[in-house]
């Protein structure tokens, strides 16, 4: 019988500073036992439990892709007692991963479809591993025109530098990389995300938006996308509310009947209208 | 299946049949409360009472649970690595569980093994291993309403056997083949004892007084039972103490916590309350329940509302009463239930 709060062991293979303000850092882990690898099916948008014994867990979105290898990355913001312990550590230390946990973003669903995503500071963990995933030599032809906007607060502040810049130049995805603030050096696109998404203004049709960022940005994105005619059908959202289990048991994470942890973390729009706003 | 029946001296020899190879636990009295305890001694076994203090839940999610252990020690060889507590040795038997509580069980089953990839090992160890056999209430308590939430004082839902008090002797009815198997070699009921558990029972059912109904609050909703203005009427007098839910059977949020002590950690479950503003509050210090309001209205939203919902329409409450008797400024769930229902 499988012991559902057992994490898997893996050693840290790789660590990277991930913004110029140290308050990120992306973490490549490895199982310590290859079978492990093979237990561990995920897509993107789900998340795993980060294990530091003596420290405790964190639920982290996974920011890879499962078309890049059996090795897992994290991009994790340094706030508390396990993320700061976990930024402490270093490259061949050991530590645990439990997952994958929650519900992929419907990608099997959305095939044949124009896909938008629009994302702000650190909350584009799991859209990287979905754009990865999109533009797999495996996946790209099943999806039509795919538009990814990214902003953050400065051009440091910007995670994953390497891969849009190579989405950039690839003519199958239209690319926005934005900054709040015009900064010396910066040639690229300035202004908040909502502003930037109403300047691109997405057609809805046959189209679904995933959103994925902090409260202000889907705040004001919202209003864009409604004038633009978007329905609460199209709109897929990510969500975190603090968690233990992670598996819809210790009855903490939930929004109305639903637990983020096992029937999330991923929700459309129209499915949270209809509920309490306790996220 | 059947009625069978046991003269009350010869209870004793039945327990000890028990008592040889499991544990045994049942409801004795210490001090002014009646408490669940591991028996030793079969004459302490009480037939004569209203129900226990504290729930039995914690014979199957104790209140702190270690779940593994790990060496502390960083140059040891298996630095850090987890390993799990062993399951329980022996078998259990819980004797003369109320059949509210019972019902607990079989409703939690629901939650700690949904399924497969939540499928909680340490209460699935607990439950394997035990046999429920339960003592119907013939006197129930003016806080209870069982009658309301699907069950009954003669209940059986989760039992393997329901027993029934005649005074000088007992009745058992076998709910499971467990039950059965225990019940072997018992002399039959007779026709009158039978006749005396029917009456009992519905003696029992109709001091239940109780009127509530249910069938709004399912069918109303989420977001309009949870807008209703009558919260802030019922949020106000509450403390956010917990005790509701520590003492309920049917409460079972956790918390998960490492502790370290030299070369020794171990990660531990711990109960926890929705009533606590930690509960929820995120590292980022914002709180998605962040009021009182909040925080009282998930209790009740969660059992009524729900845990229908996700558990094919069972209510997340047995009825038992527990939280009205212990709650310091008389929040009275059948209040609220009544609120819900409008
Ligand atoms: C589905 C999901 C995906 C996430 N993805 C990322 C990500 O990719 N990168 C990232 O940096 N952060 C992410 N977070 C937020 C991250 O989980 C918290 O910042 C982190 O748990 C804080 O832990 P801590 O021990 O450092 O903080 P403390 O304040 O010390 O928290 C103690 C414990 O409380 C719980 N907790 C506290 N805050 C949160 C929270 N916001 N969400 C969930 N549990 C919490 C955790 O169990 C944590 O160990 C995600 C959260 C969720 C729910
Ligand atoms: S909510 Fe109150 S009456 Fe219902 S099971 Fe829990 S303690 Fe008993
Ligand atoms: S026992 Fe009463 S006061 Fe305490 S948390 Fe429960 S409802 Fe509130
Ligand atoms: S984290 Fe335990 S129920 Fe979601």
């Amino acid at each position: 019988m499988k012991n559902p709060y057992k994490p898997y062991p893996v050693r840290i293979k790789r660590i990277e500073i991930a913004t110029e303000d140290k308050s990120l850092r992306t973490f490549e882990f490895e199982f310590i036992n290859k079978e492990d690898a093979n237990k561990f099916n995920y897509m993107p948008g789900q998340f795993a439990e980060l294990s530091i014994p003596g420290y405790g867990e964190s639920p982290i979105g996974i920011a890879s892709s499962p078309t890049e290898g059996e090795n897992l990355l994290f991009t994790v913001f340094r706030i508390g007692k396990v993320t700061t312990k976990l930024h402490s550590m270093r490259e061949g230390e050991v530590m645990g991963v439990r997952g994958p946990l929650g519900h992929p973003y419907p990608l099997g669903e959305l095939e044949g479809k124009n896909i938008v995503i629009i994302a702000g500071g650190y909350a584009v963990t799991t859209l990287r591993s979905t754009m990865v995933w999109l533009l797999h030599p495996d996946n790209r032809s099943r999806y039509g025109k795919i538009t990814f906007i990214y902003g953050a607060r400065t051009p440091g502040l910007l995670l994953y530098h390497d891969q849009w810049r190579q989405w950039q130049k690839r003519d199958d995805v239209d690319c926005y990389i934005t900054i709040d603030r015009e900064v010396e050096g910066w040639d690229g696109l300035v202004g908040f995300v909502p502003t930037i998404t109403e300047k691109v203004s997405p057609d809805p049709e046959n189209s679904v938006a995933i959103i994925c960022g902090p409260p202000v940005m889907i705040k004001f994105t919202q209003p864009v996308l409604d004038k633009l005619g978007w329905k609460g059908e199209q709109i897929i959202m990510s969500l975190e509310n603090r968690m233990k289990c992670g598996i819809g048991i210790c009855g903490r994470c939930n929004v109305g009947p639903y637990y983020v942890c096992k029937d999330g973390p991923v929700f459309t729009k129209a499915e949270l209208d209809r509920l309490p706003k306790e996220y | 299946m059947g009625y069978k029946c046991l003269a009350k001296d010869k209870f004793s020899e039945l327990v000890e049949k028990f008592t040889k190879e499991q544990d045994v636990f049942a409801p004795i009295a210490q001090g002014l409360e009646v408490k669940w305890s591991l028996i030793d001694d079969p004459s302490k076994i009480l037939f004569d009472f209203k129900n226990t203090s504290m729930s039995p839940k914690g014979l199957f999610f104790p209140q702190t649970e270690c779940l593994f252990e790990f060496n502390n020690n960083k140059d040891a060889e298996d630095a850090f690595i987890l390993k799990e507590t062993s399951p329980l040795v022996k078998k259990r038997t819980l004797l003369n569980i109320r059949p509210c509580d019972a019902r607990a069980f079989s409703i939690l089953d629901k939650v700690f093994m949904k399924d497969e990839d939540s499928l909680d090992v340490y209460w699935k160890d607990k439950r394997d291993k035990t046999i429920l056999i339960g003592l119907a209430c013939t006197n129930p308590c003016s806080t209870c309403f069982c009658t309301q939430v699907n069950s009954s004082p003669f209940g059986e839902d989760g039992l393997d056997v329901l027993m029934i008090d005649l005074g000088d002797k007992v009745v058992l009815k076998d709910v499971t083949d467990k039950g059965e198997e225990i019940l072997k070699g018992l002399e039959d009921a007779s026709d009158e004892d039978i006749k005396k558990v029917e009456e009992l029972k519905k003696e029992a059912e109709s001091k239940i007084n109780a009127n509530l109904s249910m069938d709004n609050i399912l069918s109303r909703e989420v977001l309009e039972v949870y807008e209703d203005p009558f919260w802030d009427r019922l949020y106000e007098t509450c403390l956010n103490c917990g005790a509701c839910t520590f003492y309920c059977p049917t409460c079972h949020c956790f918390d998960i916590q490492d502790e370290t002590k030299g070369d020794y950690g171990r990660r531990v479950r711990n109960w926890d309350t929705c009533m606590s503003w930690l509960f929820t509050q995120h590292a980022s210090g914002h709180n998605p329940r962040g009021t009182k309001k909040h925080r009282v209205r998930q209790r009740f939203m969660h059992k009524f509302k729900y845990m229908p919902i996700k558990l094919d329409g069972d209510i997340g409450c047995v009825g038992c009463g527990r939280c009205i008797q212990v709650c310091p400024v008389n929040i009275d769930v059948r209040d609220v239930i009544k609120n819900m229902n409008k």
